[in-house]
């Protein structure tokens, strides 16, 4: 193994560390927020990269079908848990956000599909179609249980995933994509070839987590998030409503998955079930970073990413079992350092 | 329900359990079923246990499975033992797995214990899937069934007895073990450790204790698997059939033993039916089934969830209260009035730069109730953790009873006689008052985790429960002895940590803030009963903002202000110290 070898696992596993860092911080902000720990985060990144691969073939894509599914189950799950506060501004609002939004996007999507209008374009639509699916699942599955314990919306999270998965297969079919890159640029620095894919991963992740940073630091609404994170009865309290909260979490993490799979599209194949690994290995990084801080979650999902491609060069059969057993470790050391914490449901 | 019913209820479902397959009514498919649902059910009845009771959540249950389906296959294929000789073998061998993986897994706390599950379970199935003497990935084929004689159990009907009878007995022994000494233990440190253990409970013990009788199920489950299915491939030990026992048992209602076959069957059938079902509906086979599956599991849970158990059989049945005296129980030998049983000299316990309690020394006399006040802040319940070694001491000595209090834990100090109550209450609310307080008396028990099993310990648990049930009388509770301790209000809840604390039949009783809470006619039965324990010999430390009450029941007074001791005396003089009065009104009027 000689020095170019090195540097190129590297990269690797830095813009592979950049897309597990950034499903990683959603997986911390959706658990802050609703205990939730999103098992179908890496959904959103399968979808997003599904739908970029489709409008850069110049087809309608599938999610937007998805999409309004889930309008429509989020617009039958509202009305449902809300029947006794019903009236008809509510009922409005309601049809207004789960069953009009997609339909206007069905019109711009069948639209714009055909024109090929080229990347920006792709991906203001992707982000578009990907993100409210954020909002929706909350509606749909999470907020009836709001106050049930951890386990009960783990099981639920899992009962979300199985039936994204099987909408994926039955909406995307079982082939995988692969888009065209980002950039075609590329420079050498040295004896490594530095590709434009791999800058455009890396600036964008710090773009994104300098815009998460700021917006928690400096908006109103990124504190009442983080309010709710710290202590949702008391946000309650203070005004702020934690279904919204929720919302917002939902979205969040929808969108930070969705741009993950638009950078990750044009490096790896993505399936409609790939998702799940990609998910994994962003909750390894958000566990040692014990669901709560940002940087350690992050350095934790660049940690995650050396592991699996240098293990991948030595030991490629027994790659992922390296990436869990060697958490292990890491685990204990974690829990003896917290081990005069309570643990509470 | 009818009580009547209720008890007559599970062995009817037992016995129509083991006659049903031959009555001809159930089709051969159903009973395989039925068999497959079995095998899921022990592995849930495990999880049941472990995360529903002990709050332990484990994705790696399948992998036990393995362990015990993997050892008999290979000891009847390999070296030709009996299949009856393998089990013992099977269920040893998925203990001593269980013990190595939990004694370093059940030590991680929180979210770290859920994703060390995860991270054994696909290491352990990739071992399971390249390993040679297992057969790789195309595992071991041509298992020998279970023979009666020269009888050969390959009837699904004949096994489906088999299987059932585990299921029962295991449900005994489950029910057995939660209905005792051990399982009051396990079942009160879900919301915390630091209750237990100050009544002498190894919580990592019992910890441990859960999770290897869960892998064990699962064991016994796999062992069951592997000669009804006749060959074994790692598939079947994977981190997604590990997901699948635990949605089994928490749509079952975890923490209810019969949850687990309620979730085991709902999932089995569910799953098997929508297989059968949807391709007719839909007319094309595709994925569907996985799309219906995840959204009933959603809205079962929206609609349930505590899960379906509770749903059909209500609330969990508090014990039955048993009519033996507590006359068994032996009485710790209790000092002469006026020795001293505690010695505080100069202990210190800092955080950090904060000095919490500042070289503070005092004594404690047997037979003597020492007041211990100060404004908030000033130290007290910092000073109870050290004397229960809840927190080691940073300086300074505590001697209790001629012994040097270093390098003790709380359970130590339990076995010592120093029992105590909390500041902020910590009692199971999902437990029964009764079983709360007779945790307090689990260190009186020698009764192990086998004999539980089979209840062969009832004489003494009988006692256990008789003396919760006295020292509740005592605290004026003995009516609410069966309801769930959640259902009490914040001044009962504080005289059920009292009866609690004295059925360790304690040398010294630590009180933190008794009176907080209580109405004045409680106060006055809690301030009898105080000089009642007095009169018997027994030593209080109390530590109470109502002044009024410690004024007029403590023999002496000793006064911390920000972790420094200011005054000790006679209450008559401590109220006139300047200090005292400096440090309670700002300065003397």
């Amino acid at each position: 193994m000689d020095s170019t070898i090195v540097l190129f696992l590297v990269q690797d596993a830095v813009i592979n560390g950049a897309i597990y860092a950034l499903v990683a911080i959603a997986l911390v902000l959706v658990f802050a927020v609703t205990r939730v720990i999103l098992v179908p985060q890496g959904e959103f990144v399968a979808f997003a990269g599904l739908t970029v691969a489709a409008l850069e073939a110049g087809r309608v894509p599938p999610t937007l079908w998805l999409l309004v599914a889930l309008g429509f189950l989020a617009a039958i799950s509202s009305i449902v848990w809300h029947w006794r506060e019903m009236n008809g501004t509510r009922f409005l609002k309601v049809i207004a956000s789960t069953i009009m939004v997609p339909l206007i996007l069905i019109a711009v999507t069948k639209f714009i599909a055909p024109l090929k209008l080229g990347l920006a374009a792709n991906t203001i639509l992707t982000l578009l179609l990907v993100v409210p699916m954020g909002p929706l699942i909350y509606r749909i599955a999470f907020e009836p249980l709001a106050e049930a314990s951890v386990l009960v919306l783990l099981i639920a999270s899992f009962g979300v995933y199985l039936s994204l998965v099987g909408l994926g297969l039955a909406f995307f079919g079982p082939e995988g994509v692969r888009t065209a890159a980002l950039s075609d640029a590329s420079f050498t620095a040295g004896a490594l070839i530095i590709t434009g894919q791999s800058v455009a991963v890396i600036v964008v992740t710090l773009v994104l987590l300098a815009g998460l940073a700021l917006f928690f630091g400096l908006t109103l609404t990124g504190k009442a998030l983080r309010a709710c994170a710290s202590n949702r009865l008391g946000a309650r309290l203070v005004g702020i409503p934690t279904s919204v909260a929720g919302q917002v979490a939902f979205g969040m993490a929808a969108l930070i998955g969705a741009v993950s799979g638009i950078l990750i599209t044009p490096i790896t194949a993505i399936y409609y079930d790939s998702g799940f690994l990609i998910g994994l290995k962003g909750f390894v990084a958000a566990i040692v970073g014990g669901l709560a801080s940002y940087t350690i979650t992050a350095l934790a999902a660049l940690g995650v990413g050396l592991v699996e491609s240098f293990s991948s060069f030595w030991w490629s059969t027994y790659k992922e079992v390296l990436v869990f057993t060697i958490i292990l470790p890491v685990l204990v050391w974690r829990s003896l350092r917290s081990s005069h914490l309570e643990d509470e449901e | 329900m009818n009580p009547a019913v209720r008890k007559w209820l599970p062995p009817f479902f037992a016995l129509a359990a083991l006659v049903a397959p031959f009555t001809g009514l159930l089709p051969p498919y159903w009973i395989t079923l039925f068999n497959y649902i079995g095998l899921s059910s022990l592995v849930a009845l495990g999880l049941v246990l472990l995360t529903g009771v002990g709050g332990m959540t484990s994705f790696g249950q399948a992998a036990f499975v393995g362990f015990g389906a993997y050892t008999s296959a290979v000891l009847t294929l390999d070296y030709g033992v009996s299949p009856w000789l393998t089990l013992p073998v099977s269920l040893l061998v998925t203990a001593l797995g269980a013990l190595l993986i939990g004694a370093l897994t059940v030590r991680l706390s929180g979210h770290y214990l859920p994703l060390g599950t995860i991270a054994w379970g696909i290491a352990l199935f990739y071992v399971f899937g390249n390993s040679s003497t297992l057969g790789a990935h195309d595992g071991l084929s041509g298992v020998p069934p279970l023979r009666i004689g020269t009888h050969a159990l390959i009837d699904p009907r004949e096994y489906f007895v088999v299987v059932w009878i585990a299921v029962v007995m295991m449900i005994i022994a489950t029910r057995n073990l939660l209905d005792s000494r051990i399982g009051r233990a396990i079942r009160a440190l879900r919301r915390g450790a630091v209750a237990a253990e100050s009544f002498g409970v190894n919580a990592p013990r019992a910890k441990l204790i859960v999770f290897v009788y869960s892998a064990v199920l699962a064991g016994l489950a796999g062992w069951l698997y592997a000669h009804f299915q006749r060959s074994v491939s790692p598939g079947a030990f994977g981190v997604n059939t590990g997901i699948e026992y635990l949605i089994m048992a928490v749509i079952g209602g975890a923490g209810r033993i019969y949850g687990a076959i309620l979730g085991a069957a709902a999932v089995t059938i569910l799953k098997d039916q929508l297989q059968n079902i949807l391709p007719w509906i839909i007319g094309s086979t595709g994925n569907y089934e996985t799309i219906v599956f995840g959204a009933i599991l959603v809205l079962v849970l929206e609609t349930a969830p505590q899960g379906l158990w509770p749903l059909i059989a209500g609330p969990a049945s508090p014990p039955r209260l048993p009519r033996a005296a507590d006359s068994a129980l032996p009485q710790r030998p209790k000092p002469a009035p006026g020795t001293a049983l505690l010695q505080v000299s100069a202990a210190r316990k800092t955080f950090g730069g904060l000095i919490a309690v500042n070289d503070v020394s005092f004594e404690v006399a047997a037979g003597e109730i020492l007041g211990l006040i100060g404004p908030n802040g000033a130290g007290k319940s910092t000073t109870f953790d050290l004397l229960t070694c809840v927190q080691p001491l940073t300086g300074g000595t505590i001697v209790f009873c001629d012994h040097l209090l270093a390098g003790d834990n709380p359970q130590d100090v339990a076995r010592r006689g120093i029992s105590r109550t909390f500041q902020h209450v910590h009692l199971a609310p999902d437990m029964s008052v009764i079983e709360n307080v007779a945790l307090g008396a689990h260190l009186r028990g020698s009764a192990g985790t086998l004999r539980a099993f089979a209840h062969l310990e009832r004489g003494e648990d009988a006692a256990l429960l008789a003396n919760a049930k006295r020292q509740l009388e005592r605290v004026g509770l003995g009516e609410q002895a069966l309801m769930l301790a959640g259902s009490l209000s914040l001044g009962q809840l504080r005289l059920v940590e009292i009866a609690r604390a004295l059925c360790l039949d304690p040398l010294l009783l630590l009180l933190d803030e008794p009176a907080a809470g209580l109405r004045v006619g409680e106060k006055k039965e809690l301030a009898r009963l105080l000089r009642e324990l007095r009169a018997e010999g027994m030593s209080v430390l109390l530590v109470e903002h109502d002044m009024d009450f410690v004024m007029s029941l403590a023999d002496r007074l000793v006064v911390l202000d920000f972790g420094q001791k200011i005054a000790q005396g006679e209450p008559r003089a401590v109220r006139n110290d300047p200090r005292v009065l400096e440090a309670y009104l700002g300065g003397v009027a």
